[in-house]
């Protein structure tokens, strides 16, 4: 059958890409939008590295289908920063030393950022759970905590 | 493979019903994704519901609660008056997955996938849900506990879809709640699931009740000899010991990696005290 035609908005920019039934977002992101930055882990919506938002909602890119997403808003790691001006997560992350191999890292990024949008002020508690969907096997995981706690400690300073 | 997104219940069991061969519905897709990438599934048609508003809407009814097919866990969780009558409903939802799972799973997909497992089937069986099916044949309420047959095995036929759930009137004096057992914190599957709903009269009796067991049989079970053993007492050690006794005696489970028959069946017991605990503390406070 013929591919979909979706027109979405990816970061901002209106996007038209073509896609078979069964391509996922996360395929389309990478494969057709050249938007690398989403990683693919697992592929089954365990570890997180694909993490995007949707409408605002902090989903796995790839536990949805590219035809879903027609009129839809997405947000990826490559929107996050503003021109060469680092979020203040992504900023954070570097100071803490937040990654080792970064495959994980736009995964955390996003998803942290998600939580800091609904939540100023989060406990560490708080910041483990949001974040329990997200696997990193290198750093253990504390700096990475930390240098969201110091992130939002900085964006409440303004 | 197709894809379709109809806007109305008619189209989606005209599609559903006309597929040729096999035909899936999408509603968050964090199973039926992963079934897709696995190629345990190669369905023909794959009908998205996320179009159709009963499917995405929340709203009270008839003094209870209608809560569309595929509404996420992580929009049940911001409807805070849904979560003051059906807190364990909704906590039960809210166990699914992590948070980027909440922002998808569904209560329609979860009890779909037929996985006895289902951490929200116990709470909304106790709760006295009924799945609103639609199909060729028209609508009809069908009591959670008769959807799910067997492991990915439903009551469900060809054309058919559940397009919302109903959550009965809450009333005073009344409480639900679910527990599970897992091995670690968070992101796991339940080795025991247990879901309580129990109401209170003025003086504390337990007036009626309804306790529904997972993983710890083919299906997830409606216990009514568990809920009988609580039902005219005010939950004393010698009610809690007949719920644990009742409940551990409705086990059927299987050996597998999460846990043994013995270890399931034992912590069924464990859980059906403390659910029962909490629920009755809700109860007492509403």
């Amino acid at each position: 059958m013929a591919k979909h035609h979706v027109a979405a908005q990816v970061n901002g920019d209106e996007v038209e890409f073509l896609c078979e039934t069964e391509e996922t977002l996360l395929d389309v992101l990478r494969d057709t939008l050249n938007l690398t930055g989403s990683k693919e882990g697992c592929s089954s919506g365990d570890c997180g590295a694909c993490s995007i938002t949707l409408d605002g909602r902090l989903v796995c890119s790839c536990l949805v289908l590219g035809c879903e997403v027609g009129g839809r808003r997405i947000e990826t790691i490559e929107g996050m920063a503003r021109g060469e001006t680092l979020h203040p997560l992504q900023q954070k992350f570097l100071e803490h030393a937040a990654l080792q191999c970064g495959i994980c890292t736009p995964g955390f990024l996003v998803a942290s950022k998600a939580l800091l949008e609904r939540d100023r002020d989060p406990t560490e508690t708080e910041i483990r759970y949001w974040l329990a969907g997200n696997l990193c096997r290198c750093t253990g995981y504390d700096k990475i905590i930390k240098a969201v706690m110091d992130a939002a400690a900085k964006m409440r300073r303004g | 493979m197709r894809y379709q997104a109809p806007e109305s219940l008619d189209a989606a069991v005209a599609l559903l019903a006309g597929a040729q061969g096999e035909a899936r519905v999408l509603a968050g897709g964090t199973d039926l994704l992963v079934q897709l990438r696995a190629d345990l599934v190669d369905p023909e048609l794959i009908v998205d519901i996320k179009k159709i508003r009963e499917a995405r809407t929340v709203a009270e009814e008839r003094g209870g609660w209608r809560i569309g097919a595929a509404v996420t866990g992580a929009e049940l969780k911001e409807n805070t008056r849904l979560k003051q009558d059906w807190p364990g409903v909704v906590e039960a939802a809210n166990l699914i997955g992590s948070t980027q799972i909440q922002g998808r799973a569904t209560l329609g997909g979860n009890l779909c996938n037929g996985s006895p497992a289902a951490d929200s089937v116990p709470a909304l069986i106790a709760a006295g849900a009924t799945a609103a099916v639609v199909g060729p044949r028209g609508r009809r309420d069908v009591p959670v506990e008769d959807v799910m047959i067997g492991p990915r095995k439903l009551s469900l036929t060809k054309g058919e879809l559940i397009a919302s759930f109903f959550l009965p009137p809450r009333g005073r004096g009344a409480a639900d709640a679910y527990l599970r057992f897992i091995p670690r914190t968070e992101m796991d599957i339940a080795v025991v699931g247990v879901g309580i709903n129990l109401a209170l009269d003025g003086a504390g009796t337990i007036t009626t009740a309804r306790v529904s067991l997972g993983a710890v049989a083919e299906k997830v079970l409606l216990v009514p000899e568990a809920a009988q053993a609580i039902v005219g007492s005010r939950l004393d050690d010698a009610a809690q010991e007949r719920l644990a006794a009742q409940a551990r005696r409705a086990c059927r489970p299987i050996d597998d990696k999460r846990g043994t028959i013995d270890f399931r069946i034992d912590v069924a017991g464990v859980l059906a005290r403390r659910v029962a605990s909490i629920a009755y503390e809700r109860a007492r406070l509403r």
